[in-house]
């Protein structure tokens, strides 16, 4: 089953890497990661998909928050959230009428050409993960050249945040 | 120690002192008497502050992997945080055998690496390695010190964290640099630390469900570990099972938290506990886990384990709940605290336990089995268990008792009955070879003036047998008793049930003459080679009070340890002999 957590930790070098190695010792890979800085420049915030059951997901969140450097950790599988990834798309097209199909697809996704030179284009498209492989999807009749994925991004619905002292 | 030292203030806006000057301070301030290390480069600047100063002993070990176990052994003996400092690369690296067996253990120790000089750090710099990187699986936090600033906070967290909720040890990595960078001396009170709070007090409804389990417990049984001691709780353990009535099991680590001669005790559990622990195990209907971790040596077969049972589980460790097996209530928090929360509400109640009669019953049938008797001809080899049984009955159970790994563990474990907490210091977790020597040094330094024995075998002793000459320097009166049966023991049993008796590599062949081995260390060597001569032997070693003696016992080589639970198997499916 595929799950996503948030987590603060300290910003602080190594933090990252114990994080990490706690799942690469478990023999659990992580799908996907994204972290920076928070407003407080003390705190990082990492938004992490990994694929498990219960029991294992409960391990894992329990372990995280044992790290000395993790402040607050939450599965947001369990809550009402919301995700977004960004995703940056190459693609070669052959003549003009493909540059409108383009345009098309980047109507119905909300993409957006980015960059463009006589052989490429490449576009940005917010989504979540689903509509983002949409998205590539409906391109997928082109050379794609090249695909940069963010990884998604998440936060719960409604007034609730993540703050230092939530407790599981 | 002058208030000066004490004082957590500057001294003086003017006085600056140097990182080796504030790593002693700090060592102060944490009130720390006794440091296990071996010198180096990157260290050298640390070394001689030490050399002019003396509020902090420096026990200089022949091997790093000495100075951590010496500090665990100090550490698990005194509940104590132990201390070790060593140089940078190899002083590391050897270090981290110990690191990792406290890791295991839960045993607080603060590991103070030497580290290249920061400008260097990366660069493939003579005795460089990533030390933070190598440790970081097996300790319970890691920290490089990259400003003299950054360092008295450091070190106050490394105690604080070592020493706080589930023990475990702390490695703090200090650039050579950095103990040559001036500043003015402060110690931060608070470690600061908004990311670890570690839960201590059980929540009352959690409590309250427990107590309802227990309520209806027709076949209880109580499993307590390592966690029971590490929270200081054997007098709550004590209590709570003298007002329930229950019957009580230790794990390996736990031996010691209820006295192991008590009616109540039903001796160790696991892969070489007792018949009647494992049976009273498996038929329980429930169960009350205390500071224990559902290790694969005390659950043999997870899918038959305790089948019938509601299991309550205490840990100040909520990831140790349920990550082996599935618990029923799960109380987080510090043994002392909930127990003491247990008690006062049983005996708040009018509400009598149910009569567990029948229970006992059936318990004291199957211990009528007697699992860990042997027999000894007095013509025929010396049986290891004898030796033990000797030793127990000649200290009156009242030695502190370190160990090595293998049978010679398991049988001290069976057959020295520990009556008090912190007595028995052996390798559970981890299971490291070479363990028992450098420990029952720390134990020794810890308690100069009682009886430290250590258990060994021929085959682990030789992994840390350096260390007998740390001993001579300071010393120390430690009683080896080495039980040379010629075989790694435990292996060659393995070999015997599982590898239809091919010994490979098992057997120890060109082994040194101990007795010699001891004299040339300045030691005194007995060996002994008839069963009629263990009980006098024994008697004149332990009366030769400021001497280490080395007793090299020749054992029966063939001599299997029993009970076993074979791996897979469940806790009714055991080997008796």
């Amino acid at each position: 089953m595929r799950r996503i957590l948030a987590v603060l930790l300290e910003n602080e070098a190594g933090a990252l890497s114990r994080v990490a190695n706690l799942f690469s010792a478990r023999g659990i890979n992580i799908d996907s990661l994204a972290v920076t800085p928070t407003s407080d420049e003390t705190l990082s915030r990492m938004t992490l998909v990994t694929y498990g059951d219960d029991r294992i997901l409960e391990q894992i969140t329990k372990q995280l928050h044992k790290l000395v450097d993790v402040v607050t950790v939450m599965d947001l599988t369990a809550k009402e959230h919301m995700e977004r990834e960004l995703a940056l798309i190459k693609v070669r097209f052959e003549n003009a009428e493909d540059v409108d199909e383009l345009q098309q697809v980047n109507k119905v996704y909300g993409g957006r050409i980015a960059d463009a030179n006589e052989l490429c284009y490449t576009s940005e498209v917010v989504g979540t993960s689903g509509e983002i492989e949409d998205y590539i999807t409906a391109l997928s009749a082109h050379e794609i050249v090249e695909v940069v994925r963010s990884g998604p991004l998440g936060i719960r619905r409604g007034e609730k945040a993540l703050e230092i002292g939530h407790h599981l | 120690m002058s208030t000066e030292l004490l004082s957590s203030q500057p001294d003086s806006d003017t006085e600056l002192l140097t990182g080796a000057e504030i790593f002693i301070r700090c060592l102060v301030e944490e009130r720390v008497s006794t440091v296990f290390g071996y010198p180096g480069g990157a260290v050298l600047h640390i070394y001689d502050e030490l050399h002019k100063q003396r509020e902090v002993d420096h026990i200089l070990v022949r091997h790093e992997q000495g100075a951590t176990h010496a500090a665990e052994g100090y550490a698990k003996s005194t509940g104590k945080v132990g201390v070790a400092l060593v140089t940078s690369g190899p002083g590391a690296t050897n270090a981290v055998t110990g690191i990792a067996d406290a890791y295991m253990d839960s045993v607080p120790i603060v590991v103070f690496t030497g580290q290249v000089r920061t400008a260097l750090i990366g660069n493939d710099a003579f005795q460089e390695v990533d030390t933070v990187g190598i440790t970081r699986p097996c300790v319970k936090h890691n920290i490089l010190v990259k400003t003299v600033e950054e360092m008295p906070l450091a070190i106050r967290r490394a105690f604080h964290i070592a020493s706080t909720g589930r023990p475990g040890p702390v490695v703090v990595d200090l650039p050579k640099d950095v103990t040559e960078q001036k500043m003015p001396f402060a110690y931060p009170e608070n470690p600061h630390l908004r990311s670890y709070q570690p839960t201590t007090v059980g929540h009352a409804g959690q409590i309250k469900r427990a107590i309802k389990l227990l309520e209806k417990a027709e076949r209880p049984i109580i499993y307590s570990g390592g966690g029971v001691i590490s929270s200081n709780a054997h007098e709550e353990l004590t209590e709570f099972t003298r007002l329930t009535g229950f019957p009580i099991t230790n794990t390996l680590m736990g031996l010691g938290a209820f006295p192991g001669t008590d009616p109540q005790f039903v001796q160790m559990l696991g892969m070489h506990g007792s018949y009647e622990a494992n049976m009273a195990m498996h038929h329980s209907d429930t169960l009350i886990a205390v500071g224990a971790r559902f290790d694969d040596r005390i659950t043999g077969n997870l899918e038959k384990f305790c089948p019938y049972a509601k299991v309550i589980h205490i840990d100040i460790d909520p990831s140790s709940i349920s990550k082996n097996f599935p618990v029923h209530v799960p109380v987080v928090g510090d043994a002392k605290h909930v127990l003491r929360a247990m008690i006062d509400d049983l005996k708040q109640r009018e509400r009598a336990l149910p009569d567990i009669s029948a229970w006992w019953d059936q318990i004291h049938e199957w211990a009528k089995k007697d699992s860990f008797a042997y027999k000894q001809e007095m013509d025929a080899d010396i049986k290891p268990q004898y030796v033990l049984d000797a030793l127990y009955r000649l200290t009156e159970g009242e030695a502190f008792v370190t160990s090595d790994v293998g049978q010679h563990q398991m049988w001290v474990a069976q057959l020295y009955k520990f009556n008090k907490p912190r007595r028995w210091i052996n390798s559970g977790g981890l299971g490291t070879m070479g363990f028992g020597l450098p420990a029952a040094m720390g134990v020794q330094l810890a308690h100069p003036d009682s009886l430290v024995c250590c258990v060994t075998g021929e085959a682990s002793i030789q992994m840390c047998i350096q260390e007998l000459s740390t001993c001579r320097q300071y010393g120390l009166p430690i009683k080896v008793i080495n039980l040379n049966n010629r075989y790694m023991g435990m292996v060659r049993q393995w070999q015997d049930f599982f590898y239809d008796s091919r010994y490979a590599m098992s057997y120890m062949e060109a082994l040194p003459d101990f007795v010699k081995l001891a004299e040339s260390y300045g030691h005194v060597g007995v060996k002994v080679e008839q069963a009629k001569d263990v009980e006098p032997t024994l008697k004149e070693v332990l009366a030769m009070k400021d001497r280490l003696v080395f007793v090299d016992v020749v054992t029966d080589p063939r001599e299997n340890v029993f009970p076993m639970i074979a791996p897979g198997a469940a806790h009714n499916e055991m080997i008796l002999s």
